[in-house]
């Protein structure tokens, strides 16, 4: 396997991200991604509208240092590890999508209807992105962690509120999937 | 040096997300449709791998690298935060296809449009600040 320009299966890319984890555990971190959204909103001066904003962020900066990590290893996958290839999607998933409007569902890295260039100047495809956002930048900090925090650095630790969390991360995807995506797209 | 160290974990883990695809939109929406085991094999053995890391540390008392405790995620007792909360970002994760570590992973890639959403999550983190003491917890 060419672990460079393939796409790595789930049993390469699920002991990676332990590894990452591992590593952050190591220099006394922890692995927990949304806080960032905390923390940004606190050295923009939230604090002035909520007490929740009224944290020390300067300790915080280390996690702002891995995201910015992120945002390069993202840039350094894509430019020289040949990442943005087809996506070896499902059958089922391709027929479902198309049969909501999605052009050769797969055939790309992010369908362009949601990612391409043209967003910019499509309001609904705006409005989505904005109000996905705006859910996960909630959710997250409602439930006190999102992927990162809760399935991978919480479960690993066997804790009970992670569980709970990630049956409610199914909650809502399988509602939006399966009733809330035919009122949407199509 | 540890500040370097945790960028280039950072690097580590973007590379990982976009080589696994797991900043795919289409992974996303596959997995709540249950139709591969691909985001299900990730997660189960990221968890697998990382817990089996955190039970052989207690049971040896490992330390982090400089002397200290390795700080393992715990979170306070309760339900409704949790399930609450789970349930709005889900409705995200799935409406967007990406969490918040692939909202910044997707810059790095080139799909800007994405800029939408990391505005959206901090305006969303915005109205849960101001609504924190009045949500059911």
């Amino acid at each position: 396997m060419d672990l460079l320009n393939s796409p790595w299966p789930w049993y390469i890319a699920g002991p990676m991200i332990s590894l990452t984890m591992i590593l952050l555990l190591l220099v006394g971190r922890s692995l927990g991604f949304s806080g960032n959204f905390r923390t940004m909103c606190a050295i923009g001066g939230a604090k002035k509208v909520s007490d929740y904003f009224d944290i020390d962020w300067k300790a915080q900066t280390w996690n702002l240092l891995f995201l910015v990590g992120t945002v390069v290893g993202g840039y350094v996958a894509h430019n020289f590890m040949n990442a943005d290839a087809a996506v070896d999607l499902a059958a089922g998933t391709v027929e479902r999508l198309e049969n909501l409007g999605f052009e050769n569902p797969g055939s790309t890295f992010q369908p362009s209807e949601l990612f391409g260039s043209g967003v910019w100047g499509n309001l609904s495809a705006i409005v989505i992105l904005l109000l996905g956002g705006a859910l996960i930048g909630f959710g997250s900090r409602y439930a006190d962690g999102c992927t990162s925090g809760h399935a991978i650095s919480g479960m690993a630790n066997l804790q009970l509120p992670s569980l709970i969390t990630i049956i409610g991360f199914f909650i809502g995807g399988l509602t939006m999937v399966w009733f809330i995506f035919p009122l949407i797209f199509s | 040096m540890k500040q370097i160290s945790v960028l280039l974990f950072g690097i580590l883990f973007g590379i990982v997300l976009t080589k696994g695809e797991i900043i795919s939109w289409y992974r996303i929406i596959e997995m709540f449709h249950f139709d591969s085991f691909h985001m299900f094999g990730t997660i189960f053995s990221a968890i697998a791998v990382s817990a089996i890391f955190i039970a052989l540390s207690k049971r040896f008392k490992w330390t982090a690298l400089d002397g200290g405790h390795l700080r393992f995620a715990n979170y306070p007792k309760g339900w409704k935060k949790y399930i609450f909360g789970g349930t709005i970002f889900g409705f995200g994760w799935a409406l967007i296809g990406a969490c918040p570590a692939p909202l910044f992973i997707l810059i790095g890639n080139g799909y800007f449009p994405i800029l939408i959403a990391i505005v959206g999550a901090l305006l969303g983190t915005l109205l849960y600040g101001i609504l924190e003491k009045r949500l059911p917890r």
